[in-house]
């Protein structure tokens, strides 16, 4: 096999054995970048010079026996929402085009400490606001498996790289499925870590009590091996919770005789793609064949969570996106322009002797953070923005915030009591494979409801996984997501790894032109 | 239900964005699909719930009040549009 097939866990073994340099891995990993992504554009920056350095100060240190982290000289691509200190973060907005944060996030400084190589930036929806990666300001990323299709969001580029062979392991984020619906479009792994489990410090915000790093590989062992790294509480993050951080690499060979399996019944109703349940049924009877007991199962109020969810993270948003005022950092307008404009609206209003008008021009301060913001974020941003701020607007609140809180403790008990009869829930990630670049862009609703089968988790607070189960007669990935309760990745990880272990469709790769 | 023009161009101003008329139309429509399918919630009867902010229960957190060294200004201020190497400029808040 030659390189880039090699999963994460696979490649590390070889640089500790000495069977590969990181400078020649980090190479082969910049050649096929080179190769494929002016087609898959799943990169915002390429980072080559500052890579390849750090890979040669690795195998230096490894030529001369130093101890080595677990990642040492592994090429990783970073989610460009994770503050990089000194590098280009821009959230894939113009508002933070050219922004370069002076620390770095928590994980960043953890993924350094354990000697990892990055490489690269990748691309995504604005601000993490979006399931297909359309919504970037800079371009769509397109899905290697076919190149006119989304590769989900918003942590496109995440998975494409993965997918496309381009690097072994990445990091994303997910808010309400952005890490796990794009590595099952793409027919990669994908870990949503349980809220609280990895630091948010440096992440920059879009919906607080939901958003979470996780990481893309090939394998569930590829997710384990990241998470223990990334993983851990972090006196910048009080979110982030003090348990300690277990072996999940260890974890994964424990015993799952037993195992029970949750099947939701809301999650094979109406709207679910053929070939999805096929697959996703399929990969069930292989858990049965593996010895896990599937259990029928109810979450009732499944079918309200793109609900709160599209009330809770707008209204979180809109709170967090006040920052971008122009005067601290990112775009701001063109002032001069912008005071001409004022004065000429002045001048039409006081010609027409309209005083009511001209009592409710905005001051200069306001229209300037009115319009750096309304030139700095792109449509859907500004649509969350507005949701946001209107649900959380006097005389909406309690019928909108207020409720989808409540809500959103209903959902909580129906995984509290699902998880008392049950191990691991497993069932689709999304309803339907990959949809063609520009199918959904002018409907938001429907480009919501892709959500479905991810947003729980995120209101919940619970651990959720994406791994491949299926190829589509179109050519397209399809996959399972496994869900466990909060802080239970062990039994998560090797839930995935058993079926890892019994099937290939992890190891398939789609046909680059 | 639905939204009207009026409360849409209210909210602009609170969330500090402005619109054409053009995508105050077309913002009025999409806006009012997605608040008419929250609505959704309302089928439920909640009164006894407690609303549920975030997923993990916690209390304040306090570290001791140690003075830290802060983010160095000049980096800070390197990204910021518009300054004099010691403040952020703005437009003239007052007088205007």
């Amino acid at each position: 096999m030659s390189v880039h097939e090699l999963s994460a866990s696979e490649l590390i073994a070889q640089l500790n054995a000495g069977e590969i340099t990181s400078t020649e891995l980090t190479r082969a990993c910049l050649d096929r970048i080179e190769r494929y992504d002016d087609r898959v554009q799943a990169f915002l920056q390429v980072g080559a010079e500052s890579a390849l350095e750090q890979a040669q100060a690795i195998d230096q240190k490894r030529k001369q026996k130093q101890p080595v982290g677990p990642l040492a000289g592994l090429p990783v691509g970073i989610k460009d929402l994770l503050c990089t200190q000194g590098v280009v973060t821009t959230c894939g907005s113009k508002m933070l085009e050219h922004f370069r944060p002076p620390y770095d996030a928590t994980v960043i400084a953890r993924l350094k400490q354990a000697d990892a190589v990055l490489l690269g930036r990748l691309n995504l929806d604005e601000f993490a606001m979006g399931g297909s990666c359309e919504n970037s300001a800079y371009f769509p990323t397109r899905n290697p498996w076919d190149l006119e299709r989304i590769p989900g969001g918003s942590s496109g580029g995440s998975a494409a790289a993965v997918a496309a062979g381009m690097l072994p392991l990445t990091l994303g984020t997910d808010t309400g499925g952005s890490i796990r619906l794009p590595a099952g479009l793409c027919g990669v792994t994908g870990l949503k870590p349980s809220y609280g489990r990895v630091s948010r410090y440096g992440l920059v915000a879009f919906a607080s009590s939901l958003d979470q790093i996780g990481p893309f590989g090939q394998t569930a062992e590829d997710c384990a091996l990241a998470l223990e790294v990334i993983a851990g509480h972090d006196p910048h993050d009080s979110t982030s919770v003090a348990q300690p951080v277990p072996a999940y690499r260890a974890a994964l060979r424990q015993p799952l005789e037993g195992l029970r399996l949750g099947i939701v019944r809301e999650h094979f109703g109406e709207g679910l793609d053929a070939e999805v349940e096929k697959a996703v049924r399929e990969a069930l009877r292989v858990y049965e064949s593996l010895g896990a007991k599937l259990v029928d199962i109810s979450l009732p109020h499944a079918k309200y969570g793109v609900a709160v969810y599209y009330l809770i993270a707008p209204c979180e948003a809109s709170s967090n996106l006040a920052r971008y005022d122009g005067a601290h950092y990112g775009h701001r307008t063109d002032e001069k322009a912008m005071h001409k404009q004022l004065a000429e609206e002045r001048a039409v209003l006081q010609a027409a002797g309209n005083e009511r008008g001209l009592g409710q021009l905005d001051s200069a301060l306001v229209r300037m953070y009115r319009a750096s913001r309304a030139e700095g974020f792109g449509a859907e941003v500004k649509r969350r923005i507005m949701l946001g701020t209107y649900a959380l607007s006097a005389g909406y609140y309690d019928a909108y915030y207020l409720k989808a809180l409540r809500v959103r403790r209903l959902i909580r008990q129906d995984f509290d009591e699902a998880f008392r009869q049950v191990d691991l829930i497993a069932g689709p990630v999304s309803a339907a494979p990959a949809f063609r670049i520009g199918e959904k862009a002018d409907d938001p609703l429907s480009m919501y409801l892709v959500d479905l089968y991810t947003v729980s988790a995120n209101l919940a607070g619970i651990a959720g996984i994406s791994v491949p189960c299926g190829i589509s007669q179109s050519g397209l990935p399809i996959g399972l997501q496994l869900q466990a309760p909060a802080f239970g990745e062990e039994k998560l990880l090797a839930g995935a790894h058993l079926y890892q272990q019994a099937t290939d469709w992890h190891r398939r790769r789609p046909q680059l032109p | 239900m639905g939204l009207t023009r009026d409360e849409v161009e209210k909210v602009s101003l609170l969330a500090r964005l402005q619109f054409t008329p053009a995508e105050l139309e077309r913002l009025t429509e999409q806006l009012g699909q997605i608040v008419d399918y929250v609505q959704l919630l309302a089928e439920l009867d909640t009164t006894h719930v407690e609303p549920m902010a975030h997923p993990v229960d916690i209390a304040n957190v306090f570290r001791p009040d140690e003075v830290r060294p802060s983010l160095p200004r000049d980096e800070v201020l390197a990204n910021a549009p518009h300054h004099d190497q010691e403040c952020y400029l703005v437009p003239a808040v007052l007088g205007d």
